[in-house]
């Protein structure tokens, strides 16, 4: 393998409710680095049925070139037809790093590719760097359920691969009428050879949380005592609309639903603040939200490690200080919401 | 006879691990060895499979002698056979050089029971990759289902299973000929409390052990730490951060203060 051959930074675009998901315009943000640093080229991967519209927005937000597989074939993500264009591409053209989403699918068509080229995979990579002269990529992760970081290289294969976790990497801000490059791919590939079918697509009716997307985040967790307890941390949200998160205790107690939970085995968020309450801050809990914009923690242990990671803290019983902040809050936004 | 294989790990309890504050390396010692919750979901959702199509239920393993523990564990869950994989060669595997060996000891399986349906967790809470299952789906050439939430129909005479895949706003319905690897979310299942007889049989079970020289047609160089393309170069604590401001006063002065703060950012409070 001449490492030589490969060149440029690539970033799977992944196809999300009829728009470029947020986590690929993010890896775009952080490829351009690491190819500025190469000196290289950053590329966007896009495979789908009817994408080209998305290419314009791939260029303004940092891609110089953008391969495209455009053909009924890629209506729905499936392994088999997707990892096929990938590995397709990844030959003809050789890139030195390939990221992904760490997204349901983007974790499955990694590491099919990676195993058919074969090469290095780094799963949920958190921190991304590259050597400039060598071009080895520094891919780092949180290991063992959070608790170690690791940095994992891959020396002796090309392309480099990594899955990139959500909400960590910076997208740029967009430039109006950046352009590039665009080159059309085709598959030599067939309906009949690909052997799963996706015989039906169900959307959750229930709004999936909205904890993802919101500016203000109030989490509750174990200090609240109880589930009565934990209805102060809804009051709270509701006086100041914000969504409601949870620390992974409660959310074993049964206190709030699993897709309000923020942490290792939950959602990384990153809103604009951020309220811990009665969290005590284990690591797997802060891996979800450190990056938020303003983290503001409020626990009656002084030694919490949450008082660590926030920017602002009370040491209080939440019992005491969140109906306080209620009152303050209401008065303040000149607000009055029933407490049923 | 409809023949499924879990793909199973051992693994420490990453919940209760410590690390050394000192050398900030893990305390391996500290963390009791636990099968990976994931694949008990895998285990289960075969045994379930079996009782409602009837068949076999082998569990296979990667890991040190004492990962014994972690097969007898999934006898008590309902499986029937266990295999272990257990060499020196096979130690500081990443996952490409795991699902190399880990496919070899299923092609060797399928010659004593061909394999219809191979089921795994999610990933392990020990790598958090999620990476293996896929990977032994490409190396046998079956389709790899991940994210699997329910398993519909499983026709073993028409070769075909039908599941629901997860996704971030619903669900997919998707149809496989068999054989195909499933990795399945906790979701799939509860695992219930062991039936005493289970218990039983696995206290007293011996799973069937191979080492490198067992399998066939295996090249060596793909295994262990020489076949893993990973390496980690660097291990190191969470960055400490470097805490907040406390604020002080009584309650009331405090939340006074915090309301100062969070108001800096009006345009948000809509």
């Amino acid at each position: 393998m001449n490492f030589e051959d490969y060149r440029g930074i690539w970033v799977f675009i992944e196809i999300k409710d009829g728009k470029v998901a947020p986590v690929s315009l993010e890896l775009l943000g952080a490829g351009r680095e690491l190819a500025d640093k190469r000196k290289s080229q950053l590329a966007g991967l896009l495979i789908g049925d009817g994408v080209e519209e998305y290419v314009q927005t791939l260029y303004e937000y940092g891609a110089d070139t953008v391969y495209v597989y455009d053909d009924p074939l890629f209506n729905h993500y499936r392994t088999e037809s997707f990892m096929r264009a990938v590995f397709d591409c990844c030959e003809k053209h050789k890139p030195e790093v390939l990221l992904y989403g760490a997204t349901a699918n983007g974790k499955d068509l990694a590491s099919a590719v990676a195993t058919d080229l074969p090469t290095g995979l780094t799963a949920d990579t958190t921190i991304l760097d590259i050597e400039e002269d060598t071009g080895l990529l520094l891919a780092s992760r949180p290991a063992f359920g959070g608790n170690i970081m690791a940095t994992i290289l891959c020396k002796k294969y090309r392309p480099q691969m990594a899955t990139v976790r959500p909400k960590v990497m910076k997208a740029l801000t967009p430039q109006e009428g950046r352009s590039g490059e665009l080159v059309r791919e085709t598959v030599d590939l067939k309906e009949d050879d690909i052997r799963t079918k996706v015989l039906e697509i169900v959307r959750e009716t229930t709004k999936k949380s909205s904890i993802d997307e919101a500016d203000i985040i109030v989490a509750g967790g174990k200090g609240l005592g109880s589930k009565a307890g934990f209805e102060l941390i809804h009051q709270f949200a509701q006086v100041i609309g914000a969504a409601v998160g949870g620390s992974r205790d409660v959310v074993e107690a049964g206190w709030i639903p699993h897709q309000n939970q923020v942490g290792q085995t939950g959602l990384t968020v990153t809103p604009k603040i951020y309220f811990a309450i009665g969290i005590s801050g284990a690591i797997q809990h802060i891996v979800g939200m450190q990056n938020s914009g303003l983290i503001i923690a409020i626990n009656k242990d002084p030694d919490a490690p949450i008082f660590q990671t926030c920017h602002y803290g009370i040491v209080g019983d939440a019992h005491e200080v969140v109906p306080l902040l209620i009152k303050a809050f209401e008065k303040a936004l000149d607000r009055r919401v029933s407490h049923v | 006879m409809l023949h499924i294989v879990a793909c199973i790990k051992q693994v420490p309890d990453t919940k209760i691990i410590k690390m050394n504050p000192k050398t900030n390396t893990m305390d391996r010692a500290s963390a009791p060895a636990i099968l990976n919750p994931y694949d008990a979901h895998a285990v289960e959702e075969a045994v379930r499979l079996k009782k409602r199509y009837g068949g076999l239920v082998s569990v296979l393993t990667m890991g040190p002698p004492p990962a014994v523990k972690a097969i007898k564990k999934c006898i008590e869950i309902g499986a029937d056979e266990g295999y272990m994989i257990s060499d020196r060669a096979f130690a500081g595997a990443d996952t490409l050089a795991t699902s190399y060996a880990l496919t070899k000891a299923l092609e060797k399986i399928s010659k004593i029971h061909p394999i219809d349906l191979i089921i795994c967790g999610k990933m392990t809470i020990d790598g958090d990759t999620g990476q293996v299952g896929p990977g032994i789906a490409r190396r046998l050439d079956i389709p790899p289902l991940t994210s699997v939430k329910k398993v519909v129909e499983v026709n073993e005479k028409e070769r075909y299973m039908v599941i629901h895949r997860k996704l971030e706003d619903g669900y997919e319905v998707i149809k496989s000929p068999l054989p195909c690897l499933l990795a399945v979310e906790k979701e799939i299942n509860k695992v219930p409390y062991s039936p005493l007889p289970n218990m039983m049989k696995a206290a007293r079970y011996k799973p069937i052990i191979w080492a490198v020289a067992d399998l066939e047609d295996i090249d060596r160089t793909q295994l262990g730490l020489k076949g893993s393309p990973t390496i980690v170069s660097k291990v190191w604590a969470p960055p400490k951060p470097q805490g907040g401001t406390i604020l002080d006063g009584t309650n009331d002065q405090q939340v006074q203060q915090l309301l100062d703060i969070v108001l800096e950012k009006k345009e948000l409070f809509q």
